[in-house]
């Protein structure tokens, strides 16, 4: 990619940014040299807390209040930032350099109109006068692809969607035309459909007007969509550098091939079902090894990775590592296969059916904003969460649910956990009425069903110790004798690698995989028929993921469980579940088999969530189909087919007026369109199955 | 030994914050000099001790009153009743107003909206004359003091409690009681209390400065604890027809009253900044 300028847009040499901490100075990123050429993209991959973002921030020297560029050059064309005063800085940042930040919401000011903002950065930087200002916002607006640009710069934040809001800041970011454009995870918390129309504004924007890029983000599926070139960041250090190609195929540095080991992976067939995760965690600052920085977690160390530092070294491919024994056969061949754990996927039939729902309908109020709800004038609509939903689920398989948001699918889950109260539809488990809220079901029901839910900061009591989390439910249930517990507490714990040295520790101690961790062995200590998890690995790193990943599917084999797996990571359903509903909505437009679902026919929304996923192999080549504009508000669902509205194969005017028909393709398989079956088998498969 | 432990680390929390050590260093003062009372006092509290309305002087320290009692003798006694009572009357008022809140919040629905307008009704009226309508109707005593006191202060402990439970109500781990067929009562007390029992404890102690104000403003006002049992409050309206001859009977008072009441105000900022370190 690098052109005929022959100089870098940024060359940094040697960078070492220092905290001062309660503990003394710590180095948070040592040994830094990178180079950034005109039209190019430089992904910055690692797990967090290894200073990508610090990185980011001291390529505009600047930095948190006490920390402080300790050595090292960062030339921005050919300028040291280091050296220079903030009234220059202030010159260079936004205009030279510009940054897109992960939440969007953050970036935006709330009170001030979208038009303002982005007219401020041409009068500040370009001194250009309000006209001009606007028609050139307006300008970079269309650019961007927002629809109705006049209209946008009079919005406020509030009035447009996550995916609008980035394309607002990526427009921002190009308005002063600068040199390089830092990227900090942008598309990090965005809805997959949405985050595929931004990669795609990317790859637009960097083909078309060559902007120069330094993407950061820790999803390695959207790195290898995006970068030329890849960095390998691990606690503080770049462990490895190369073309997007080498790295992705032939990768030198043990942590990049683990990394790419710990990605579940559509492509790679569900038959290598256990990932590799990385053992350990990213050490501390002040805690850091003598020798190799990776030394404890790699699974290759040598007497000398543990007594002397590596130094980068050139690969005979171009890139750079630093390992000893980078090159050596046995690196690449761990990332190329993978030790198949569990015997491929079990049958999802002639298992015993737990769960039967025949037309499940969960409405909520919906919450009236501003203050025309006060006056009662306007008619208070209902939410349709779940609308008319089917399933079964049976023993020792899985169900995942996958979806947008705001489709329905944790409102399903919690009805069925008897969370919320269903309005009509039979909900029958193992052979028990349950169509009601958990307060009314019977007691000794109650540890058959339990649930692991998202978000790990907030599933376990602060106050509660871990060892008395996982042994309530043990005596709730009198799963074992009372004097057993204690014991049947450190069993769990073992069982989910956490060790008997936890069972006093307070939920505060403990990192987010590892709060999980604690939440799988609660959720299992009752030994229960049936278990709901709730995106129980959205809010994980890729390698705590493909642990935690790992245990689910350990117990689940171990206890015979029934699992209802909701994601909305398609990758991840792909190597955990033996069937798959797609939802959107409240309700299911295709289910069917995995293997199944993830192959023609496809419902035309199931192939365009398939076409959105990232995947980490810059060599899958895949039809692009984009959905347009943001799930619509399931207070008012379209008529006809609900997915009329945004479908890219819609045929005609039935779509809007009629309710699709569930079409079989065979017994399992069912999808809702008003396409035939044949026709949709003519689709080509999304991903090119080699 | 173990409670020696626990009590070393909250000193030593409590250290972290400048706020929380002036204020704990005040009220440690106060509360040492009430215990101590009998033996760092000069003189009885009650009897008198020679001439009316004595300047400062090496034998009072702080003067004499308007019958002649010593008012460093006094002013000393008065910190039992304020310190005493006023805690007293706050922790009642939590122990009806927390349960009520955490059920408004935790429940919802009919029950919410029946707690909560009764709330809203005591709220309605100005503090003072709650206590007013207590004491003139029932007769003044140490004991309706208090009750009148914490009556005062269920309303706002109710609502504070409600919105934190309400809060908590959403959280996961709740979820997971639920799921495992927790009681009502063990959720409320179990899980959701412990978790918002620090907020509860900062606004207490802001609280208990109100109470204090509140025992001193009924004392000013002759509706406080009858006399001669001294009291902040009533040796200010006693001194007040002097203020201007001879202030100490006023300033005295009033000052230990102020510096309580900010003493607890900074202890309350200092629990708080520390809690949120955590």
């Amino acid at each position: 990619m690098q052109q005929s300028t022959p100089e870098p847009v940024l060359q940094v040499d040697d960078l070492e940014v220092a905290y001062a901490t309660r503990l003394g100075a710590v180095k948070a990123v040592r040994n830094v040299s990178f180079e950034i050429w005109p039209g190019e993209a430089l992904g910055l991959v690692g797990e967090s807390g290894c200073g990508k973002s610090t990185l980011a921030f001291a390529m505009m020297n600047h930095v948190a209040k006490n920390a402080e560029v300790a050595g090292g050059r960062i030339l921005f064309r050919g300028e040291d930032m280091v050296r220079k005063s903030g009234r220059e800085l202030n010159r260079i940042r936004g205009n030279k350099i510009a940054m897109v930040y992960q939440d969007p919401m953050a970036a935006l000011n709330p009170s001030l109109r979208i038009g303002l903002q982005l007219a401020e950065v041409l009068m500040e930087h370009k001194g250009a006068a309000g006209d001009d200002a606007r028609a050139e916002c307006i300008r970079m607006l269309e650019r961007v692809h927002m629809p109705d640009p006049p209209a946008i710069m009079e919005r406020f934040r509030h009035q447009l969607s996550g995916g609008q809001q980035q394309r607002v800041l990526i427009a921002m970011a190009l308005l002063t035309n600068p040199s390089l454009l830092i990227m900090d995870e942008p598309t990090t918390g965005l809805d997959v459909t949405v985050e595929a129309g931004i990669l795609d504004l990317i790859a637009e924007l960097k083909r078309a007007f060559g902007v120069t890029i330094l993407f950061i983000s820790h999803n390695l599926g959207v790195i290898s969509r995006i970068a030329d070139r890849v960095a390998v960041m691990y606690a503080g250090e770049l462990v490895e550098q190369g073309s997007v190609q080498e790295i992705f195929r032939d990768p030198q540095h043990p942590y990049t091939a683990a990394l790419l080991g710990c990605v579940p992976k559509i492509s790679a067939g569900r038959q290598q079902r256990a990932l590799q995760p990385i053992p350990g965690k990213v050490p501390a600052l002040h805690k850091m090894p003598k020798g190799c920085i990776f030394e404890p977690r790699c699974d290759r160390a040598q007497d000398r990775c543990r007594s002397d530092h590596p130094d980068i070294v050139e690969t005979a491919a171009g890139g750079a590592v630093r390992c000893f024994f980078a090159g050596s056969p046995e690196i690449a061949e761990a990332a190329g296969t993978q030790s198949a754990a569990g015997e491929g996927g079990h049958a999802a039939s002639g298992e015993e059916v737990v769960l039967r729902i025949e037309g499940l309908r969960s409405y909520y109020k919906a919450q009236e904003a501003g203050l025309g709800g006060l006056d009662g004038r306007h008619k208070r609509g209902f939410v349709k969460a779940v609308d008319d939903v089917s399933l079964t689920a049976r023993q020792n398989s899985t169900i995942g649910i996958v979806g947008e948001s705001g489709c329905g699918k944790t409102t399903l889950a919690k009805c069925i956990a008897g969370l919320a109260s269903p309005k009509s539809g039979e909900m029958d488990f193992i052979g028990v009425d349950v169509a009601r809220v958990v307060e009314q079901r019977p007691r000794e029901l109650l540890k058959e069903l339990q649930m692991i839910f998202q978000n790990p900061e907030s599933t376990l009591n602060p106050r509660r110790s871990v060892g008395e989390a996982i042994a309530r439910p043990l005596q709730l249930f009198g799963t074992v004798p009372p004097r057993e517990i204690r014991n049947e507490v450190v069993r769990l714990l073992e069982a989910v690698r956490l060790g008997e040295s936890y069972y006093d520790r307070l939920p505060r101690q403990l990192s987010g995989g590892e709060k999980q961790r604690v939440a799988l062995a609660r959720a299992f200590a009752g030994r229960p028929t049936l278990v709901l998890c709730d995106e129980p690995l959205s809010s994980l790193d890729v390698s705590v993921q493909a642990a935690v990943m790992n245990l689910l599917l350990e117990l689940q084999q171990k206890f015979e469980t029934a699992m209802l797996f909701i994601s909305h990571d398609l990758s991840v359903v792909y190597q955990l579940c033996d069937q798959v509903a797609v939802m959107y909505l409240g309700q299911f437009c295709e289910i069917g088999p995995t293997e199944a679902l993830f192959a023609p026919p496809y419902h035309p929304y199931t192939e365009a969530l398939l076409s959105a996923v990232p995947i980490p192999d810059p060599s899958v080549e895949r039809t692009d189909i984009r959905l347009s504009g943001a799930v619509p508000s399931a207070l008012d669902p379209p008529s006809g087919c609900r997915f009329h509205t945004r479908c890219p194969r819609k045929i005609g005017p039935i779509c809007e007026t009629e309710a699709p028909p569930l079409r079989e393709v065979t017994d399992a398989h069912r999808i809702r369109c008003h396409i035939e079956i044949d026709d949709l088998k003519a689709v080509a498969p999304v991903l090119d199955p080699k | 030994m173990q409670g020696a432990a626990w009590l070393g680390k909250r000193i030593a929390e409590l250290r972290r914050s400048r706020s929380a050590t002036v204020g704990a260093v005040i009220i440690s003062f106060w509360v040492f000099i009430g215990l101590a009372a009998p033996l760092v006092s000069p003189y009885s509290p009650t009897e008198i001790q020679g001439a009316r309305l004595q300047p400062p002087s090496l034998e009072h320290w702080l003067g004499t009153d308007h019958l002649g009692r010593d008012v460093l003798s006094r002013l000393f006694w008065g910190t039992r009743m304020v310190l005493f009572l006023a805690p007293i009357s706050v922790l009642l008022g939590i122990m009806i107003a927390a349960p009520l809140g955490l059920m408004s919040g935790y429940v919802g629905g009919r029950l919410d909206a029946f707690i909560m307008r009764a709330v809203d009704i005591l709220l309605s009226f100005p503090t003072l004359l709650i206590y007013i309508l207590i004491i003139t109707s029932i007769g003044s005593s140490v004991i309706i003091v208090v009750i009148a006191i914490s009556l005062g202060s269920i309303p706002p402990i109710t609502r504070i409690v409600r919105s934190l439970a309400l809060d908590e109500r959403t959280k996961d781990y709740v979820n997971a009681a639920r799921l495992r067929g927790e009681r009502r009562r063990y959720i409320l007390l179990r899980e959701i209390l412990p978790n918002v029992s620090g907020p509860i404890i900062v606004d207490s102690c802001i609280r208990v400065g109100y109470a204090i104000m509140a025992i001193g403003s009924l004392g000013f006002l002759g509706l406080g604890i009858p006399p001669p049992t001294p009291d902040w409050g009533g040796m200010i309206n006693e001194g007040r027809k002097w203020i201007f001859s001879m202030p100490w009977t006023v300033v005295a008072p009033a000052a230990a009253l102020s510096s309580v009441v900010i003493g607890l105000n900074l202890l309350a900022d200092g629990v708080r900044e520390i809690a949120q370190q955590r």
